[in-house]
């Protein structure tokens, strides 16, 4: 079933045209992960479904409900979190002050707490600390579980494994395993290997539009597509 | 430099700087007596000016904007109380206490309540069609300065206004050589309650969590589902309001007022901003006692520098800090 749906999705930033008609759907449950180069346009569709840069003509349609053209605030309320490229987390405030912030009343469902600190043990251990004390890797994880901190029917999480070390890759990988098995993940990530090994379904960005989807096993498989979309080589 | 942080670091930090002032103050001025009316007098303008700046340092940090018109909610509030002093003169003459609590406490409700008014007039159509554009900012905001300069010069005229204070804030105390000013120690009080206030809206309560995240990133405060357009008219609504109540207190230290009462106070107000950090209530708490104290120890160590000593200040501690004492985590 179609959770998310963009078609023809077109986001000018100032004089630039960035995408140009960018249409894919990502069906509900498990990991879709939007792949390509640098500067193809996979920052600017997140940014453009969380409405963060308004996007004109096209469509962009959420459990069959228009969110195109909505505010921000208010696509956010259609329970979509947003882990952005640089995690968005806020500096000053401590670890307990940035995830009850991302609760709907103020409140921490201990149940969903509890899966936080399993999922991310350092979070608990510097539960007062400022959130800028943190090390890179614990920031992300930060940012992850404020997206989790309230059940999410989707997360849109850009490029989390940037500047990560191997074993908090790892971990990271683990964790979205886990939160994929009762959320939708939009993950834009530039380590193939671990989109690969997360990922049901994907698509290419390139120069601002869609230039495949279909499922990450079989893109997994055809090294010559890898090469020509994303210049991997074999 | 960073040597000099990281002792201050290890006893207390930047917050230990306003103690250091006066000790070396206590040591230049040598009398004791002077040094405490000195200090008192200090924290006092401190407390005065921190009304009228942290409103402006949230609205800053918070919204970004530049607002050159923040001086005219400090003359609005300082007319207005002195007109509702003035209309009341009666209670304050008297030896009733309560009558005359009464005119201060509705004098200083007037100004606030105009600066709530003003505030959200002022962001509704003035502020909102500049979001994101400093220069169309400071060029509209000091338009709307100049006119509201010019309302003021209409309605209350270009003569001096005397403002009356309640019989019980006259006078001073004498304690020993100590002369400690009854309205002074009145301006710290509240200064300090609103001080107060202020930190336990901001650290706890959800509202105060909302304006510490958007001052930070207003982006993923909208990311998290909150309409981020709604705090900034409270931000700046409080922010006029705390302007007003500062222009108020002035207003009844100074006892007589003019138009140019707020744009005179505006230095003063961003360089506490700026030496405080932008967005930082704590900041600007420390840089108004900071100022208020260095403006009364030079006044009488070196009278002929004081103009100069809030600048050379600013240029002093933005040399150290560029981002001011304590900014705001951005």
């Amino acid at each position: 079933m179609t959770l998310l749906s963009v078609r023809d999705m077109k986001t000018d930033i100032g004089q630039y045209a960035v995408l140009h008609g960018v249409s894919f759907d990502v069906n509900e449950g498990g990991v879709f992960v939007l792949l390509g180069r640098n500067g193809a346009g996979k920052t600017t569709t997140l940014r453009s479904i969380m409405g963060l840069w308004k996007p004109s003509p096209g469509s962009v349609t959420f459990q069959g409900e228009e969110i195109s053209g909505m505010a921000t605030a208010d696509i956010a309320r259609k329970n979509i979190a947003y882990v952005p490229e640089n995690m968005g987390i806020f500096g000053g405030l401590t670890i307990e002050e940035n995830l009850v912030l991302a609760t709907a009343k103020g409140k921490f469902d201990q149940t969903r707490l509890s899966r936080i600190y399993d999922l991310f043990p350092a979070l608990e251990k510097f539960w007062t600390k400022q959130a800028w004390s943190l090390s890179g890797g614990q920031k992300q994880m930060l940012a992850v579980a404020r997206a989790i901190v309230e059940p999410r029917a989707l997360i849109l999480i850009d490029e989390p494994t940037k500047g990560l070390a191997p074993s908090i890759v790892a971990a990271m990988g683990e964790a979205f395993r886990e939160i994929a098995q009762s959320t939708t993940i939009l993950l834009v990530e530039q380590n193939f290997n671990f989109a690969r090994s997360l990922g049901r379904d994907m698509a290419v960005i390139d120069d601002g539009r869609v230039v495949h989807q279909g499922a990450m096993a079989d893109f997994a498989a055809d090294a010559e597509l890898q090469g020509r979309l994303l210049g991997l080589s074999a | 430099m960073n040597k000099l942080s990281d002792t201050l670091g290890r006893f207390g930090g930047v917050n230990l700087l306003p103690v250091a002032l006066a000790a070396i103050a206590f040591v230049l001025i040598g009398a004791p007596s002077s040094w405490v009316t000195l200090t008192i007098a200090g924290l006092s303008m401190g407390m005065m000016v921190f009304l009228m700046a942290s409103g402006l340092s949230l609205v800053f940090g918070l919204m970004d904007v530049l607002n050159f018109g923040h001086s005219a909610f400090i003359s609005f509030g300082a007319f207005v109380a002195a007109s509702v002093l003035a209309a009341l003169g009666g209670w304050l003459d008297g030896d009733n206490i309560m009558l005359a609590s009464a005119a201060l406490g509705l004098a200083l409700l007037a100004a606030i309540a105009f600066g709530l008014a003003a505030g959200l007039f002022f962001e509704t159509v003035i502020i909102r069609p500049v979001y994101r554009d400093h220069l169309r900012q400071i060029l509209i905001t000091m338009g709307a300065l100049i006119v509201s300069e010019q309302i003021i010069l209409a309605i209350w005229g270009g003569t001096p206004m005397t403002v009356p204070r309640p019989a019980f804030l006259h006078g001073a105390w004498i304690i020993g050589d100590v002369s400690i000013e009854i309205y002074r120690v009145f301006a710290f009080g509240l200064g300090l309650a609103v001080f107060i206030g202020l930190m336990v809206l901001l650290n706890r309560t959800r509202v105060g969590l909302l304006i510490r995240a958007g001052v930070e990133n207003r982006e993923m405060v909208e990311a998290l589902g909150f309409k981020i357009d709604r705090l900034f008219i409270g931000v700046f609504m409080l922010g006029s309001a705390l302007a007003a109540l500062g222009g108020a207190m002035w207003a009844g230290y100074e006892t007589l007022i003019t138009p140019a009462l707020g744009g005179e106070m505006m230095i003063v107000v961003f360089i506490v901003v700026i030496i405080g950090g932008l967005g930082s209530i704590e900041g600007t708490l420390l840089g108004a006692i900071i100022v208020g104290l260095t403006a009364n120890y030079i006044g009488y160590l070196a009278p002929k520098l004081a103009l100069a000593s809030n600048m050379i200040l600013m240029m002093a501690i933005l040399m150290w800090r560029p981002s001011g004492l304590r900014p705001a985590v951005k």
